[in-house]
C-alpha cells in the first residue's frame, strides 16, 4: 500500500474533529499507513476567496511546504482540494519556483472518494449503516473536482444504507465561505430551500464531501427543529 | 452592502408570491434548457460551446478589424455606422435623427443595449414617444420597471399582476386569461406600429462579412419595428460582432436552446441595409449605432475581457441560486444575475456598487451552462481581489484587512493555531455563544443558522490521544 498524509481542513479540525479520524480509520482499515502532519493549518481558501491574496499566498505556501514529501496527500472536503488543485496556479502565476514545488505536489492532492476510487480502487470498504441518506452534492467538488458519481459508487456499497436522491441534489447550500456572514439573508433563504429539497426524501441523514456545506445544513436544520442530521461520507463509511 | 439593498432584498426573500413566481418561471427555463440539450437535441453541445467560445475570442482580440470591416459593408449595402462613444451619444444620435426626421413617435423592439442607455427615458424628455412592442417589455414599460430577467423582462409578474395594470394603465376590463391580454396589446401595438416613424432594434449579432444585423425573436415584433416604418435603427454593443455569417449557425444553435430551450426561435432576421429597389419592404433609411460605454476599457485585460463574449441568453441567471432568491431589481444595474455581477463594476467601476461580486457563493452553476464558456466564478473572484485591493485604505476594509492579516500570521505559526483553537474550546466549552461575542461575522451566522457545538478536543488533540493509545 502506502504512505497516507491527512490534510484535515481548519473547519475539520476545529469543528469536526470526528470525520477526520473516521477518515483515518477507513484508510487504516484498507492497509495504508496514516500520518498527520502536524505543522498544517489551512489551504488557504478563505482569505483568496474574499480577495486577500496575498494573505492566501502565505497560507498557501505554508501548505506546500508541510506537505512537500507526501507520498499521497488526502483531504477530506471537495472545496479545500479544489482550491489546492485548480487555484494554487493562479495565486502563484507570478512566482516560479512556488509555482513549481506546486506542479510536484499537485497530481499527489486528492479529495477523500477520489482518492478511495481512483488509487484505492475500492468501492466496497466493509461498511454498514442502516439508515435512509441523501446526498448533497457540494459544488466545489461538483464542479471544480467532478464529483459526482463516486461517492454515491461508495454509498451503493454499504449494507443497509438506502440512498434517496433529494431534487435537486446539486443545487448550492448557500454556504459559499464568508458570503454566509457577509449576505446572511441570502445565504439563509439558499439553505431554506436546501432544506425543502432534504425533507422532502424522508432520509434521516444528510451525506456530503465537504463539512462546510453540512455545518450550514446542520444549522439550518437545527434552526427549524428537525431531527435530520448530516454526515460526512467519511463517518458513513467508518460505520460498521 | 449599503442599507437600501438590505432592505429591498430583505423585503423580496419575504415576498413569498414574488419568490414562487421567480421559482416557477426559472425552473421552467432550466428544465426546457435541459431537454433542448440533452440526447439527440444537441450531441455536440459541448463542442458547440468550445467553439463558440474560440470565436468570441478571436472577434474580441480583433475587434478593431472587425469593427471596420462591419462598417465598411454596412455602407456598402447603403446603410450608416454611428460609434457612439457613451450612453449619451447614442441617446443625442436618436433624439437628432427624430428632430431631423419631424418624428414623433419610435417602436422598438426588445434589446438590453437600450436598456443599458436607458433610451426611452432619456429620448423621451426630447418631446418623441417610445413605445416598446416586446409583450414582456411593453408590460414593464406600462409598470414604469426595468427588465427583471435579461430574456423575460416581466419574469416577477403573474397573469393577475398583468390584469391589473393593463386595467389600471389602458382602461380595458380586467382579464386575467393570458391569450386576452396579449389580444389586447396587439390591438394597441398595431396602431403604433403603422403610425410609428423610426423603428429601433437591437442586435443579437451583426455580422463583419456581410455587414448584417441579426436579430431573434418570438413575437414578430422585432420584425416589423424594423420594416415598417421609414427610418431603422439599430443599437448594439461593440461587442455583439461575429466575423462570418457561417459562424452564426453555431451560436444560433446555442441561444434559444439555453435562453427558452428552443431549438431556434420563431423569427430570425438579416437585416442589412435599407430596402433595395424592387424590394417590398424594408425601411428608406438604416443605421447601426455601435455602442462602447466601458466596453473597450476591457479589451486591455486578457482575463476579463472574456466578459465580452455574452450573448445574453439568460441561462446564467435561470441557474443562479442567488438570483433565484434576490430577483432582477435588487441588482444595481440593468444587468442582473452572475453576468451582471462581473458587467456592472468592470463597464460602471469597480467603485460602483462594489459588494455586487462578493454576492455569490462561488456555486459554479453559472459557468455549467454558459454557452460561450464565460468562467464566471473566476472573474467574480478576481474582480473581489481588485475591490479589496483598490479600498485598502478606506475604514469599511479596515477590520477586515487586519483581520486577513492576523489570520494569514496565525495560519503560518502552527502552534499559534492551535492555542488560539483551545482558548475558544475551553472559553465556550459546549455553551451557546455568548451576547458578547455575537456580533459581526457571528450574528452573521447566527441570524439565519445555529452555529454547531464545539468538540472539547480538536482533531490534532483527538489524534494525539489516540496516537498515544495505541502506543
Amino acid at each position: 500500500m502506502g504512505r497516507v498524509s491527512l490534510f484535515i481542513t481548519c473547519i475539520i479540525d476545529q469543528l469536526y474533529p470526528k470525520v477526520g479520524l473516521a477518515m483515518a480509520d477507513v484508510l487504516e482499515r484498507l492497509g495504508y499507513e496514516v500520518e498527520f502532519p502536524e505543522e498544517q493549518t489551512c489551504c488557504g481558501q478563505p482569505a483568496f476567496n474574499t480577495g486577500y491574496r496575498e494573505d492566501a499566498r502565505k497560507v498557501a505556501r505554508h501548505f506546500l511546504g508541510v506537505f512537500r514529501d507526501a507520498e499521497y496527500i488526502v483531504i477530506p472536503s471537495g472545496s479545500c482540494a479544489g482550491m489546492v488543485k485548480h487555484h494554487y496556479a493562479e495565486l502563484f502565476s507570478k512566482e516560479p519556483e512556488t509555482l513549481e514545488a506546486f506542479e510536484r505536489i499537485k497530481p499527489r492532492v486528492f479529495e477523500f472518494s477520489q482518492f478511495l476510487l481512483d488509487v484505492a480502487k475500492v468501492e466496497d470498504v466493509g461498511a454498514r449503516f442502516e439508515r435512509v441518506v441523501t446526498y448533497h452534492d457540494s459544488c466545489h467538488a461538483l464542479r471544480e473536482m467532478g464529483i459526482r458519481q463516486g461517492p454515491r459508487r461508495l454509498l451503493s456499497h454499504v449494507r443497509g444504507l438506502e440512498l434517496r436522491e433529494m431534487e435537486p441534489a446539486e443545487e448550492c447550500c448557500g454556504f459559499g465561505g464568508t458570503f454566509s456572514v457577509k449576505f446572511p439573508e441570502i445565504s439563509g433563504g439558499m439553505a431554506r430551500t436546501k432544506l425543502d429539497s432534504i425533507l422532502k426524501t424522508g432520509a434521516e441523514v444528510v451525506v456530503s464531501v465537504d463539512s462546510s456545506c453540512l455545518m450550514q445544513i446542520q444549522g439550518a436544520l437545527s434552526r427549524a427543529g428537525s431531527r435530520v442530521r448530516t454526515m460526512h461520507l467519511a463517518e458513513v463509511l467508518a460505520e460498521r | 452592502m449599503p442599507a437600501a439593498y438590505q432592505e429591498k432584498i430583505r423585503e423580496t426573500l419575504a415576498n413569498t408570491k414574488l419568490l414562487a413566481a421567480i421559482d416557477k418561471a426559472t425552473h421552467r427555463l432550466m428544465d426546457h434548457r435541459r431537454s433542448a440539450i440533452a440526447g439527440d437535441g444537441l450531441p455536440d453541445y459541448q463542442e458547440l460551446r468550445t467553439q463558440a467560445q474560440a470565436v468570441k475570442k478571436h472577434t474580441i482580440e480583433n475587434l478593431d478589424h472587425y469593427l471596420e470591416e462591419f462598417e465598411a459593408n454596412v455602407m456598402a449595402h447603403g446603410g450608416q455606422v454611428v460609434f457612439a462613444r457613451d450612453a449619451g451619444e447614442a441617446v443625442e444620435f436618436v433624439a437628432d435623427l427624430a428632430k431631423r426626421k419631424g418624428a414623433r413617435l419610435i417602436v422598438k423592439s426588445k434589446s438590453m443595449t437600450t436598456e443599458e442607455i436607458e433610451l426611452n427615458d432619456r429620448v423621451g424628455k426630447h418631446g418623441i414617444e417610445v413605445v416598446e412592442t416586446d409583450l414582456g417589455e411593453y408590460i414593464i414599460q406600462l409598470a414604469h420597471e426595468r427588465p427583471f430577467h435579461i430574456v423575460a423582462p416581466a419574469l416577477h409578474l403573474t397573469r393577475e399582476d398583468v390584469a391589473d395594470l393593463f386595467t389600471d394603465r389602458l382602461g380595458v376590463e380586467r382579464d386575467t386569461v393570458i391569450e386576452n391580454q396579449t389580444r389586447t396589446a396587439r390591438a394597441v401595438l398595431r396602431k403604433k406600429f403603422l403610425a410609428a416613424d423610426i423603428g429601433i432594434s437591437g442586435a443579437n449579432f451583426l455580422i463583419a462579412d456581410s455587414g448584417a444585423v441579426v436579430v431573434v425573436e418570438n413575437e414578430g415584433n422585432a420584425r416589423l419595428s424594423t420594416s415598417a416604418p421609414r427610418v431603422h435603427v439599430a443599437i448594439a454593443g461593440i461587442e455583439k460582432l461575429i466575423p462570418r455569417a457561417q459562424d452564426l449557425a453555431t451560436f444560433l444553435k446555442l441561444l434559444g436552446r439555453s435562453a427558452t430551450g428552443q431549438p431556434l426561435t420563431v423569427y430570425t432576421s438579416f437585416l442589412s441595409g435599407p430596402r433595395r429597389e424592387g424590394e417590398v419592404d424594408g425601411p428608406d433609411e438604416f443605421y447601426v449605432v455601435l455602442v462602447d460605454n466601458g466596453r473597450t476599457r476591457l479589451l486591455a485585460d486578457r482575463e476579463k475581457r472574456q466578459s465580452l463574449h455574452c450573448i445574453r441568453c439568460g441561462a446564467c441567471l435561470n441557474h443562479c441560486p442567488v438570483y433565484r432568491k434576490v430577483g432582477g431589481h435588487n441588482y444595481p444595474w440593468v444587468y442582473s444575475g452572475p453576468i451582471g455581477a462581473i458587467l456592472t463594476p468592470q463597464y460602471l467601476g469597480l467603485s460602483h456598487e462594489s459588494w455586487l461580486p462578493f454576492a455569490s457563493s462561488l456555486c459554479g452553476a453559472c459557468a455549467e451552462v454558459c454557452p460561450v464558456k464565460i468562467e464566471i466564478p473566476k472573474l467574480l473572484l478576481e474582480l473581489r481581489s481588485e475591490v479589496v485591493k483598490s479600498e485598502a485604505r478606506e475604514p469599511k476594509r479596515r477590520m477586515e484587512r487586519i483581520a486577513f492579516r492576523l489570520w494569514a500570521w496565525v495560519m503560518t505559526h502552527p502552534r499559534v493555531y492551535e492555542m488560539v483553537g483551545s482558548a475558544a474550546a475551553i472559553v465556550l466549552d459546549g455553551h451557546a455563544v455568548p451576547a458578547l461575542l455575537n456580533r459581526g461575522p457571528v450574528r452573521g451566522w447566527t441570524s439565519q443558522r445555529d452555529l454547531p457545538p464545539l468538540p472539547h478536543r480538536s482533531f490534532r488533540q483527538a489524534w494525539r490521544k489516540r496516537r498515544k493509545e495505541r502506543g
